[in-house]
C-alpha cells in the first residue's frame, strides 16, 4: 500500500464558525446585489436594519444570560440570520416588523434554546413565518421589479417608505407593488386559466422564471456554487432538495402542462435556489449524516412543491425547511453510519 | 398522610406551588384552545372551577362508599354530571359566551386536572379540605387561563377584556380596554402557536419568580446567620 508523502509544515484547514459565516456572507453578495438592482434600495435598508436589530438583540440576551458577549457576536451567526431574513421579506416592510422578526429569531428561536448550535429551528425562517402568519398583508406586499414599474425609488424614498410608510409624491402603492410570480401563478391558476394564457397576459414572466426573479435566483446559484467550491457546504442537501422539487414538478408538468408550470419556473421564481444553498444547509438545524442529508433535502424539495401546488401559500421554502427541521433529529437517528467493525451480523 | 396540611398551605399549593396549569401541566387542551381572549379564559376558568369544587366535594363525601376497583368510573360519572349541569347553566344564562366556548365546555369532563384532584386529593380527604383544595386549584387554573388569555389578546388584537359584558353583565363594558385603533396586533398570538408560545413564557416567568424567591430566602438565611454569629463569639 502506498501513500502520498506530504512534507511539513502540516497546516490544518482553519474551520472556525466566523470563517464559515464570513464565507456565507460573501456568497450571499451576488444575490443581494441583484436584489438591490431589481428591487431598489429598500433591500439594502432592510439588511442594515435587520443586522443592527439582530446584533442588539443577541447582545441583550447574552447580557441577561451572563455570557460573554463579544465572542458570540464575533461569530457572525446573528449577522447571517439577519441577512437571510432581510432578503426574504418585502423590500418596503415597516421597520418595526423587522424589529419584531429579529427579536423573535434571536431571542425566542435561537437564544432561549441555548444559542448557536442548540436551536432546533432555523431562526431566519422561523422569524419569516412568524411575520407571514401575523401580518399576511404587509408580508405579501412585494415591490414590482424596477424594470416593470419603471419607477426608480431613491435611497431616501425607500428609507421613508420603511420608516414612515410614506410614498414619494405622485406614486401610489398600486404603481410600485406587484404580485410575486408564484403568487400570480397561483391566483390565475385558481381562476381556471391555462399556463399559456397566464404567460400571454402578464408582464411578470421572464425567460425561464419570473421577470427579475430569475436573475436574482441565478445570482444566488452563483453564490451557492462558490460555497460548494470552498467546501463550506457539501452537495448533498442542495442537490437533493432541487432534485426533489424538480422531479415532482417535471412529473406533474408532463402529466398536464397547462395547469402545472414549466419545471424551471419552480426553480427560478421563488426562494428555491436561495433555500437550497443557504437556508436548508444551515449546519445547526439540518441533518448531519450524508444519507440523512439526501433524505432531508429531498423531503424539503417535495414539500415545497406540494405546498406551492396545493397549499395555502404561494411559496413554501420557509415552511418546508421548518417542517423538516423537526424531522432532522429522527432522520439522523435512523441514518447513522455503521461504525467500522460493528454491525453486519446478519450478513455473516 | 403523616401530617395534615393546613388550609393556608392548601391554598398556596393550588395557586402557586402545585398550580395545575403551570406546574402539573394538566388540562392543557382547554387551556390552549380557549384562551384567545381574557374573557374567554375567565369564563372557561370559572366553569372549570365550578366543576372542580362540586366534584371534589361529592367525591370526598362518597369516598368511603366507593370500592377502589370501580372508583375511576364513579369519578368520571360524577364529573360528567356536573359538567352537564354547568353547561346547561351557561347555555341558559350566558348564551353568547356559550357560543364562543362551545365545544370546550363538554370537554371539561376530560380535563385531567379535575380527575387528578379527585383521585389524588378528594378521595383521601375530608369534605372541608376537599372544598378548599377545589377552590384553590380552580382559582390557580382560572388565573393562568386569564393571564394567558390577556397576553394573547393584547399581543394579538391590542385589546383587553373585549366582550367582557358577555360574562360579567352590562356593567363590565367599561372593563374593556384597547391599545388604540392603529395598533397592529400579531395575529399569531391568537392562533394556536401563540397559545404554546404564551404558555411557555408564563411557565418560564413562574420559574424565574421561584428562583428569585429562593435566592431571597437564601440571602435572608445567611444574613440571619451572620447576625447571629457575633453574639456567639
Amino acid at each position: 500500500m502506498t501513500s502520498t508523502l506530504i512534507s511539513s509544515p502540516h497546516v490544518p484547514r482553519v474551520n472556525r464558525v466566523d470563517r464559515v459565516m464570513l464565507q456565507v456572507l460573501l456568497a450571499l453578495m451576488p444575490g443581494v446585489l441583484a436584489m438591490i438592482w431589481f428591487f431598489g434600495w429598500g433591500v439594502l435598508v432592510n439588511v442594515i436594519l435587520a443586522v443592527g436589530f439582530a446584533v442588539l438583540a443577541e447582545a441583550l440576551v447574552l447580557l441577561l444570560r451572563r455570557r460573554p458577549v463579544l465572542p458570540a457576536l464575533g461569530d457572525l451567526s446573528a449577522v447571517v440570520t439577519a441577512v437571510l431574513f432581510a432578503i426574504s421579506i418585502p423590500p418596503t416592510l415597516p421597520w418595526w416588523m423587522t424589529l419584531l422578526g429579529m427579536l423573535f429569531a434571536i431571542v425566542l428561536v435561537k437564544q432561549l434554546y441555548g444559542g448557536l448550535g442548540y436551536n432546533p429551528f432555523n431562526p431566519a425562517m422561523a422569524a419569516y413565518v412568524f411575520l407571514l402568519v401575523s401580518y399576511p398583508v404587509a408580508m405579501t406586499n412585494w415591490l414590482a421589479p424596477e424594470l416593470l414599474s419603471g419607477i426608480d425609488l431613491s435611497f431616501s424614498d425607500s428609507l421613508a417608505m420603511i420608516l414612515h410608510q410614506v410614498l414619494p409624491a405622485g406614486v401610489d402603492w398600486d404603481a410600485v407593488t406587484a404580485a410575486t410570480p408564484l403568487d400570480e401563478m397561483r391566483t390565475q391558476l385558481d381562476e381556471q386559466l391555462t399556463i399559456a394564457e397566464i404567460r400571454d397576459q402578464s408582464a411578470l414572466w421572464g425567460v425561464f422564471g419570473g421577470r427579475g426573479w430569475e436573475w436574482i435566483s441565478a445570482a444566488f446559484l452563483l453564490g451557492g456554487l462558490y460555497l460548494l467550491w470552498r467546501r463550506t457546504i457539501t452537495w448533498h442537501i442542495p442537490v437533493s432538495m432541487l432534485a426533489g422539487l424538480l422531479s415532482l414538478a417535471t412529473l406533474f408538468w408532463l402529466i398536464d402542462p397547462q395547469t402545472h408550470p414549466f419545471p424551471a419556473f419552480h426553480l427560478f421564481s421563488g426562494a428555491a435556489i436561495l433555500g437550497a444553498f443557504f437556508i436548508a444547509t444551515d449546519p445547526v438545524t439540518a441533518t448531519t449524516t450524508r444519507r440523512g442529508q439526501l433524505i432531508y433535502g429531498a423531503c424539503i424539495g417535495a414539500t415545497v412543491f406540494v405546498i406551492r401546488t396545493w397549499g395555502g401559500y404561494p411559496d413554501a421554502v420557509a415552511f418546508a425547511v421548518l417542517l423538516m427541521n423537526i424531522a432532522a433529529p429522527t432522520i439522523d437517528y435512523y441514518t447513522q453510519p455503521r461504525v467500522f467493525g460493528h454491525g453486519r451480523e446478519r450478513a455473516r | 398522610m403523616a401530617k395534615e396540611q393546613g388550609y393556608l398551605s392548601l391554598v398556596t399549593e393550588g395557586l402557586w406551588h402545585n398550580n395545575q396549569a403551570l406546574v402539573a401541566l394538566l388540562g392543557l387542551c382547554p387551556l390552549l384552545a380557549t384562551t384567545t381572549s381574557a374573557t374567554n379564559g375567565l369564563g372557561m376558568g370559572l366553569a372549570t372551577t365550578a366543576v372542580l369544587v362540586l366534584s371534589n366535594v361529592t367525591i370526598s363525601l362518597i369516598r368511603n362508599l366507593v370500592r377502589p376497583e370501580v372508583r375511576l368510573p364513579v369519578f368520571v360519572l360524577v364529573i360528567a354530571s356536573f359538567v352537564t349541569a354547568v353547561e346547561l347553566t351557561i347555555q341558559a344564562h350566558f348564551y353568547e359566551l356559550y357560543l364562543v366556548l362551545g365545544l370546550f365546555i363538554p370537554l371539561i369532563v376530560t380535563n385531567c386536572a379535575i380527575i387528578g384532584r379527585a383521585e389524588a386529593f378528594a378521595s383521601k380527604n375530608r369534605v372541608d379540605r376537599a372544598l378548599v383544595d377545589g377552590l384553590a386549584m380552580g382559582a390557580g387554573f382560572t388565573l393562568v387561563l386569564m393571564a394567558l388569555g390577556a397576553l394573547r389578546e393584547l399581543a394579538g388584537q391590542g385589546t383587553l377584556f373585549y366582550q367582557a359584558h358577555l360574562l360579567l353583565g352590562e356593567a363590565a363594558r367599561g372593563l374593556t380596554m384597547t391599545l388604540g385603533d392603529d395598533f397592529q396586533g400579531a395575529l399569531i398570538a391568537i392562533l394556536p402557536p401563540g397559545a404554546f408560545i404564551g404558555l411557555g413564557l408564563l411557565i418560564a416567568l413562574k420559574n424565574l419568580v421561584d428562583k428569585w424567591l429562593s435566592q431571597a430566602a437564601k440571602r435572608r438565611a445567611s444574613a440571619a446567620a451572620s447576625n447571629a454569629e457575633p453574639s456567639l463569639s
